[in-house]
């Protein structure tokens, strides 16, 4: 166990620290509040509807991307770790691994689905 | 010791994350919820395990929470419990869950009867070290030999996922020039609504 101490402490340390940004500035703080302060935009224009509105699909689409290529580069860490034991034969299996997302990639490219309008 | 301090904390924040009043705190409970599970993952030698539970878990698919959250509602206001739509439920769903657990327990011990006991004596070596069972080190050796097969399908799978969204969702690239004007035309008369909106409110 303990290479993680060093991380159970790093994880403490976060968790604390960001605890306290939260938790602070509402003790320290003494709100004096009117209705300018209380807008959106304390300096910029009225707001003329409500903020949480209709968001393209096209938000979903590059969400999931996202979790697909996140997973992607996740299976990259072990290679990396062995990548002098496996030589060549662990670069081909990569090269195949990438190349076949890279088709699916190329696919979403093609059709403009990286593409915001 | 660590197990159970584990356990209660896991099933604490589970239920903080199904009775939490706003879908934020839901999400928060749901952080520390993977975060103690990547630790019960090292507890269990599984290194690798834990580092993907952080990264993709928590790293990404939270986040997603987090945006679908900011964007769905103003994260602000409360849900609103419907009424009971399933009364009846509990007594049957507690029974179906029994038998699923003891099915699951005695298939697992079945299925795993062999490899337990070559995985136990293993752990004289400490978690984190380069050799031990379930390092990065070793896993990656496994998953690039003797279970490559899987790794190449899982790239396959991945790609289905990836058109799959696409054609599911992303089909914007196909629209014909008529299209392009009724969106330009849907796109005024929602301009029109919000202006009118903000001159009603």
């Amino acid at each position: 166990m303990t290479p993680y101490v060093s991380v159970a402490i790093y994880l403490g340390v976060a968790t604390v620290a960001s605890l306290a940004f939260c938790i602070l500035p509402g003790l320290l703080a003494q709100p004096r509040p009117n209705a300018t302060k209380e807008e959106a935009y304390e300096c910029g224009v009225e707001p003329t509807s409500v903020v949480g509105g209709r968001f393209p699909v096209r938000f979903y689409l590059i969400a999931m991307l996202f979790v697909i290529f996140d997973v992607e580069a996740a299976s990259f860490y072990p290679w990396a770790v062995q990548m002098h034991a496996l030589r060549a034969f662990g670069l081909g299996e990569m090269v195949t691994f990438v190349v076949t997302l890279g088709i699916g990639y190329a696919f979403v490219w093609k059709k403009g689905g990286l593409q915001w309008r | 010791m660590l197990f159970w301090f584990l356990a209660v904390a896991l099933i604490a924040s589970a239920v903080a994350v199904v009775t939490a009043a706003k879908p934020v705190y839901s999400v928060i409970a749901l952080l520390a919820h993977f975060v103690t599970l990547a630790v019960v993952y090292v507890s269990l030698s599984a290194e690798f395990l834990a580092v993907t539970q952080i990264l993709v878990y928590s790293g990404a698919i939270l986040i997603l929470f987090l945006f679908v959250i900011a964007l769905l509602s103003s994260g602000v206001d409360s849900f609103e419990v419907g009424p009971d739509r399933l009364p009846k439920l509990p007594m049957p769903a507690l029974f179906a869950l029994v038998i699923t657990l003891v099915a699951i327990v005695f298939s697992a011990a079945h299925a795993f009867a062999h490899v337990l006991p070559v995985i136990t004596p293993t752990s004289q070596l400490a978690v984190g070290s380069a050799a031990a069972f379930g390092s990065v080190a070793t896993f990656g050796a496994m998953l690039f030999t003797s279970q490559l097969l899987p790794f190449e399908i899982t790239a396959l799978i991945l790609m289905v996922a990836v058109i799959g969204v696409v054609v599911l969702a992303g089909d914007h690239a196909t629209l014909t020039p008529p299209d392009h004007e009724r969106l330009r035309a849907i796109r005024r008369r929602e301009r029109e609504a919000i202006l009118r909106e903000g001159e009603a409110s």
